[in-house]
């Protein structure tokens, strides 16, 4: 009954104030201005790294580019790998026991301090890596390669400082464990309450009602929450670099003292002393690491999009 | 009927037959370990080896993870049994997180603390060899970074936030939210590698290094961080606080100054605390544009710049004549760096809890 005046005004404006125009234009601005920058990333990078693609490249004796960033491709994807195995099944642990296992009380103090263990600067990993971590598992090394030399992983004179990609791997669980922990945490928080309860009703014991509520529901979370710390253990620079003395091979060997190195770490610790031609091959090479990154980040953004965490049961 | 009687009649209590009693995990737990301690002694004793403390945890807790069960299945059945083998493993893998934890900060303060003094917050390296020297060049130099790239990326991030939630429409905002994601994923390393192409083509200098080139190296890693942060804050203001202002008259801009940004302050505040803490500590950007130096600079658009993070890698790969006294530095970088985080992140906790919100406004 009162739509006649409705239908008979013309569609309505705001007034278009100076200052609204200028704000909206500034936001817009800073809006358009990450678009740029990211941009400005892949330009720059791309135009440094094109001298690496030249004929004439020599660096460290390898006489192409892809000589040059093939074993390191190998040792990020081969020690972000190892990190994974170690810190995937503990952080889905940890985030079950603060989820479904500890008192409520102690939940949070312990997420607070899974917080504080993302905060502690990746210099200080290295570092402890270097000097604790190392001189604590040399025994475990030299035992290994006496012990089960036969297997390939630990053929060979173990490392006499412990410095292995095996130890560089522990660091960088170490590191990307707070990551995977916490985004699980948020994924199983979310499980339907009355999913669990159903299934306890029913008389499920509690590792019954985690298997059948609560992990077919974070499933999706779990795999993207993991990739997402793999994205972060692939760029992992100081940990690598301070742990691993830099070798240009290919080995799956985890206690020998000699290891792949990262592209990561090969950067930061050739690039101080680099000058013509390397700087260009190691702006190339971070130039693959990048695009490695924004893939895998990619397939986790677009697994969490694809499977909106609706879990089995509907 | 006749089988409750005779349940009776045998004086077991029916609801805890069948049943481990609560202490049972304890026992076996207490069991497993003295088990592993004297297997342990004995290898000691007859190969005259150290004792391992390491290997009594390791073979005392996969002892537990095999008695427990076993017993359990004995007198619960399976399905128990794997509910306490699957408790007695996530526990595992919760405490094996402490482990690190603990070990890191035990020996960034033990080893910290030596040189925790004066001396080492007021001289910097210039002129040092061996022992004694400061890192007070690596402070100041951190400070002015972290303050550039503070300067760069709040206020793009938080109109970005400002756009993404009040104006944006359509495959712009689509776009840029993609991108703030993509942001989220580069490895710091790439970005001081960016940082330094940027520069040394502006300069058109091969070995370009300053400090702002850290600042803005910083803030690529920073900008997502805050987009993000103050996204989720500018969500939570409730739309009838908009809908009031503009019902007064007021316009747009004048809403999101005066209504939107006070309410979401304290939550952007805290954001802002939290992305500072994040990139304070960042070394590998830094390694490459800023640079190592001995001397103090206060100049961020020129020459060579320390960084606490940089200084602490540089005292331990390049430790010079003495060894001790380098690595001495590094530790007590290291103390001086988580305590600057710990510290950013308890003020980002206060800020977030003084300047709530009142809930039910």
């Amino acid at each position: 009954m009162s739509s006649a005046p409705a239908a008979a005004s013309p569609k309505l404006r705001a007034k278009g104030r100076p200052a609204d125009i200028i704000f909206q234009g500034i936001s817009t601005f800073a809006g358009i201005s990450i678009l740029v920058m990211l941009g400005l990333v892949a330009i720059f990078l791309v135009v440094q790294s094109i001298p690496a693609f030249g004929p004439d490249f020599d660096v460290k004796g390898t006489s192409n580019f892809l000589e040059y960033v093939g074993p390191l491709a190998f040792g990020t994807v081969w020690a972000s790998f190892l990190a994974m195995i170690m810190a995937v099944p503990v952080a889905i642990g940890i985030a079950l026991f603060i989820t479904h296992f500890a008192p409520r009380k102690l939940a949070s103090t312990i997420g607070f301090v899974i917080d504080l263990l993302a905060a502690v600067p990746s210099v200080v990993f290295g570092l402890w890596g270097a000097n604790v971590l190392a001189g604590f598992m040399k025994p475990a090394y030299a035992w290994l390669s006496d012990n089960l030399g036969f297997i390939p992983l630990f053929a060979g004179t173990a490392s006499g400082t412990g410095r292995t990609i095996l130890t560089a791997s522990i660091v960088l669980a170490v590191m990307v464990l707070p990551i995977i922990t916490a985004l699980s945490r948020e994924v199983f928080l979310q499980t339907p309450r009355l999913h669990e309860e159903a299934s306890l009703a029913l008389g499920a014991t509690r590792w019954e009602m985690i298997k059948m509520a609560v992990l077919p529901f974070g499933a999706s979370g779990i795999v993207s929450a993991s990739i997402l710390g793999l994205g972060r253990a692939l760029g992992e620079t100081m940990a690598i670099a301070m742990v691993l003395s830099p070798s240009l091979v290919v080995s799956f060997i985890l206690t020998s003292g000699t290891n792949p190195s990262t592209i990561a770490s090969n950067i930061a610790l050739s690039f101080p002393e680099a000058h013509g031609n390397e700087v260009s091959a190691l702006i190339a090479t971070g130039l693959v690491l990048f695009i490695i990154t924004i893939l895998v980040n990619g397939l986790a953004r677009w697994l969490l999009g694809r499977n909106p965490r609706t879990g089995g049961a509907k | 009927m006749t089988t409750a009687t005779a349940a009776t009649g045998s004086k077991r209590n029916t609801l805890t037959a069948g049943q481990l009693s609560k202490w049972a995990p304890w026992v076996t737990l207490a069991a497993s370990f003295a088990l592993a301690a004297g297997l342990f002694m004995l290898v000691a004793v007859a190969s005259s080896t150290d004792f391992s403390w390491a290997g009594v945890a390791i073979v005392g807790y996969i002892l537990f993870l095999i008695i427990l069960p076993v017993v359990s299945r004995i007198v619960e059945g399976g399905r128990k049994a794997m509910d306490r083998f699957m408790t007695g493993l996530v526990t595992g893998a919760f405490l094996l997180a402490f482990i690190p934890l603990l070990s890191l900060m035990w020996t960034v303060v033990s080893e910290g603390a030596a040189r925790f003094d004066v001396q080492y917050f007021t001289e910097s390296m210039r002129n040092v060899v061996g022992e004694g020297g400061g890192a007070i060049h690596a402070l100041v130099g951190t400070l002015l970074v972290t303050l550039g790239a503070t300067v760069i990326s709040v206020p793009v991030g938080i109109f970005t936030a400002i756009y993404l939630v009040e104006y944006g429409r359509g495959w712009v905002a689509k776009g840029i939210t993609t991108l703030v994601d993509i942001m989220t994923g580069i490895p710091s390393i790439v970005t001081g590698l960016f940082a330094f192409a940027l520069f040394s083509l502006l300069f058109s200098d091969p070995g370009y290094r300053s400090g702002i080139g850290g600042s803005v190296a910083l803030s690529v890693l920073m900008i997502p961080t805050v987009v993000r942060s103050t996204e989720e804050m500018l969500k939570l203001v409730p739309n009838e606080l908009r809908e009031a202002s503009y019902a007064l008259g007021v316009p747009k801009w004048l809403t999101i100054v005066k209504v939107v940004l006070p309410t979401a302050l304290a939550g952007i505040a805290t954001g802002v605390t939290l992305a500072i803490a994040r990139v304070i500590g960042e070394t590998a950007p830094l390694l490459i544009i800023a640079g190592f130096t001995a001397s103090m600079n206060y100049n961020l658009f020129s020459e060579r710049m320390m960084t606490l993070p940089v200084y602490v890698y540089n005292q331990y790969i390049a430790p010079g004549m003495n060894v001790s006294a380098a690595h001495e530095r590094a530790w007590t970088g290291a103390l001086t760096l988580i305590l600057i985080v710990v510290v950013l992140n308890l003020i980002a906790r206060l800020v977030a809890k003084i300047f709530a919100p009142k809930a039910g406004r």
